[in-house]
């Protein structure tokens, strides 16, 4: 790497001591790049085997990349600890200004440890790092905790906020972190980690300038990624509706999960559909810091007071495909109004969208089938589609009145444990699941995935690029599954948007390590990618990921798939490939 | 002359490329070189503002400058002799929009030169280049 970058400066934080300190780590950078990379093996120095996640010692980690404040679209944050929600293996990654308020910053990583004896939260400018009080704030929800760091803290337009919402007080183990209002450390519960350590934010602002190794062809390769941003088809989709722009197609397949997956298509699926939510409710589209391409949608949502003539309000909510999955579709909802404000409940308690709506899915079904009943949900009748019993019940995942709740705020996976209905509890590996019911390869993509996420290693655009289930063998499935997830960090180490996937090749990637002096040919990035996929396993292993107890919800098999219904037998050959692969990590 | 004229802020998305762009141009990555700066109007929600050189007629960051570092151009704005410029930060405060940035790195005024440059990166029309 360049010698004055200061990529190789890690900055670590005591929480417990107040303290903090600058270490240089250029070997790590070096060996890893970044983000991802630079994280595990953090983690895996920090973390002390075998602690539980809420332990002082669990380190939060934050990663960002070479390319990070550098080209356009290296706009992500990765954040890496000891998981809450499965007892392994924590990642989430976040865009927003997080990341490029870190690199300009000054700095590559933040490890974080320890505990505070009150409340705080962190303001970090350039090499301050100070420890400010946020009693007066804890108990607040995130929109508003966040509205008052804002007006305290100086940086603004350079800085990123993140904080927690009281379900990250509660230690709701999918609790997460919400980073410039519309932006989240979603999944696997980050939110929970901070809440165990009594932060309730962090704030990062920096402005530095960044070194290159070469000024011309770092203009060159800038406007290359530049202009693939801005004109390249595979960019479109994001820019014109976001990610929302999934649902028809996803419900024309049938592959969109409704009712907590009991159909695959949904007759609502067009209220909330991208183009309607456009429509309807579009109000503002915003970008990530040095990112073109603004994906990030936000509707503006305008309600009367119910007891007071001529006053309304207008509340502007970010939505996303996964949130019209977890919060629309799962649940039932065909109105978007409803919708909507669902979506902002869950935010302002601050829990993972996919997590808390798969969790109300299930519980729905529970008490269709009569596994809980009035006494066990504090008398809220769920029932398909009854946005405002979801909205009552998501409080309730946070206050907990009954130990149906304490139970269904662990996750599905344990409240199916204790009432039952294991078979419709949609988990994998304890993580609740992602809204794609594409086919085989979707759902072993989740098992197998090192964070259990669709994000890991895309099964699903397997199965929608696949003629027909079973067209590649088990073994090649997951040897491509595997690839995919290999180069997955060679995106998230640098640290690129994977919907940047199609213009950051692994040519142009080399290219652009080039500049930072970092450059590798594509063999040695797939080999480092999957040299990172191992170490990401390594530390599932050692703490306890055992693949034999992974279960497989019999939901997936019941409902036919967009491929037809998913043969079991394939499933359980691809999953004994993956786990030899697994069990061939050198320890 | 050519001036840096704000069409429409309620189009601006926040991604920050012009800010990337003017820093660009000293040939280094980051943001510490830039002339133009991009901040919510509360909550991004509400939307952006932009804060870069109105170019005056008659600029009162030249009219402060103890050393008369800010040399008034033809057709309006300033443009910094670095020289003769003590870091006194005058200039910061005499411009009502916020409009002097500051480079820390070098300890002085950063001001737009309407050279147009991030024009070519603002990806939704945000920004455009006049003839005044």
């Amino acid at each position: 790497m360049l010698s004055h970058d200061p990529l190789e400066n890690v900055l670590y934080i005591d929480l417990s001591r107040k303290t903090s300190r600058v270490e240089r780590r250029p070997e790590l950078f070096d060996a890893y790049l970044g983000g991802a990379g630079a994280a595990i093996h953090l983690l895996e120095e920090n973390c002390p085997a075998g602690i539980d996640p809420h332990d002082p010692a669990n380190p939060v980690i934050f990663a960002v990349g070479p390319l990070t404040g550098v080209l356009p679209l290296a706009s992500k944050t990765v954040a890496m600890f000891k998981s809450p929600l499965t007892g392994n293996l924590g990642e989430s990654h976040a865009g927003g200004r997080s990341a490029v308020a870190i690199r300009t910053a000054g700095y590559g990583a933040i490890v974080i440890t320890g505990a505070s004896d009150i409340p705080i939260y962190l303001s970090i400018h350039e090499g301050r790092v100070r420890f400010r009080d946020a009693r007066s704030i804890w108990g607040l929800s995130s929109m508003t905790a966040g509205r008052i760091i804002r007006e305290n803290e100086p940086g603004a337009g350079m800085r990123t906020i993140m904080r927690i919402g009281t379900a990250g007080e509660a230690l709701v183990p999918y609790a997460n972190v919400t980073i410039e209002t519309y932006r989240h450390f979603g999944r696997l519960g980050l939110g929970a980690v901070l809440g165990s350590k009594r932060v309730k934010g962090i704030v990062v602002a920096g402005h530095r300038a960044l070194p290159v190794a070469d000024a011309r062809a770092y203009r060159r390769v800038y406007d290359q990624v530049y202009d693939a941003a801005v004109s390249s088809p595979v960019m479109k989709k994001y820019y014109e509706l976001g990610t929302p722009a999934n649902v028809l197609p996803l419900d024309e397949i049938g592959a969109l999960p409704t009712r907590n997956l009991q159909a695959a298509r949904f007759e609502g699926a067009c209220e909330l559909s991208g183009e309607a939510l456009a429509d309807n409710y579009l109000g503002r589209r915003l970008a990530c810091a040095h990112c073109p391409v603004a994906c990030i949608h936000i509707a503006a949502v305008r309600e009367p007071y119910e007891q007071a003539a001529y006053f309304y309000k207008t509340t502007m909510i970010g939505y996303d495909y996964e949130t019209i999955y977890a919060l629309g579709t799962m649940l039932g909802i065909d109105s978007a109004k409803a919708f909507l404000r669902l979506i902002a409940e869950v935010d302002n308690l601050g829990m993972d969208a996919m997590s808390a709506g798969v969790a109300l899915a299930w519980a729905t079904e529970a008490m269709e089938r009569g596994l809980v009943g009035p006494a066990e949900t504090d008398g809220i009748a769920l029932r398909w589609g009854d946005a405002s019993a979801y909205r009552a019940a998501a409080k309730r995942l946070v206050s907990q009145p009954t130990p149906f709740y304490q139970a269904l705020a662990q996750g599905v996976e344990h409240a199916s444990s204790v009432y039952g209905g294991q078979e419709y509890a949609l988990a994998f590996g304890r993580n609740e699941m992602p809204g794609y019911h594409t086919g085989p390869a979707g759902h072993i993509g989740f098992l197998i995935g090192a964070r259990h996420s669709h994000l890991d290693n895309a099964g699903y655009a397997l199965d929608q690029k696949a003629p027909s289930q079973g067209s590649l063998t088990p073994e090649k499935l997951v040897d491509a599954l595997i690839e995919e997830e290999a180069w997955r960090q060679i995106l998230s180490s640098t640290v690129v948007c994977f919907f940047a996937r199609g213009i950051y090749t692994p040519e142009l990637t080399q290219e652009a390590l080039t500049l930072m002096q970092m450059g590798r040919t594509p063999q040695e990035l797939q080999a480092l990618g999957e040299e990172i996929w191992a170490a990401k396993y390594r530390f599932k292993l050692r703490e306890g990921f055992d693949p034999q107890k992974i279960r497989i919800p019999q939901r997936i098999y019941e409902t036919p798939s967009a491929l037809g219904a998913i043969e079991p037998a394939y499933v359980e050959a691809a999953l004994a490939c993956a786990w030899e692969r697994v069990a061939a990590i050198e320890t | 002359m050519k001036k840096l004229r704000i069409i429409d802020s309620e189009l601006c998305v926040g991604c920050q490329q012009c800010i990337f762009a003017c820093s660009r141009r000293s040939g280094e990555a980051g943001l510490a070189h830039s002339s133009i700066a991009v901040r919510s109007t509360g909550g991004m929600e509400k939307g952006f503002k932009i804060i870069v050189c109105n170019a005056c007629a008659d600029p009162p960051c030249a009219a402060v400058c103890p050393t008369d570092a800010l040399l008034r151009q033809d057709g309006g704005g300033v443009r910094l002799d670095a020289k003769r410029c003590i870091g006194c930060r005058q200039c910061v405060g005499a411009c009502s929009i916020g409009a002097v940035q500051w480079d820390a790195e070098i300890d002085k005024p950063m001001i737009c030169v309407h050279c147009g440059y991030c024009v070519r990166y603002c990806p939704h029309g945000v920004l455009t280049l006049v003839e005044v």
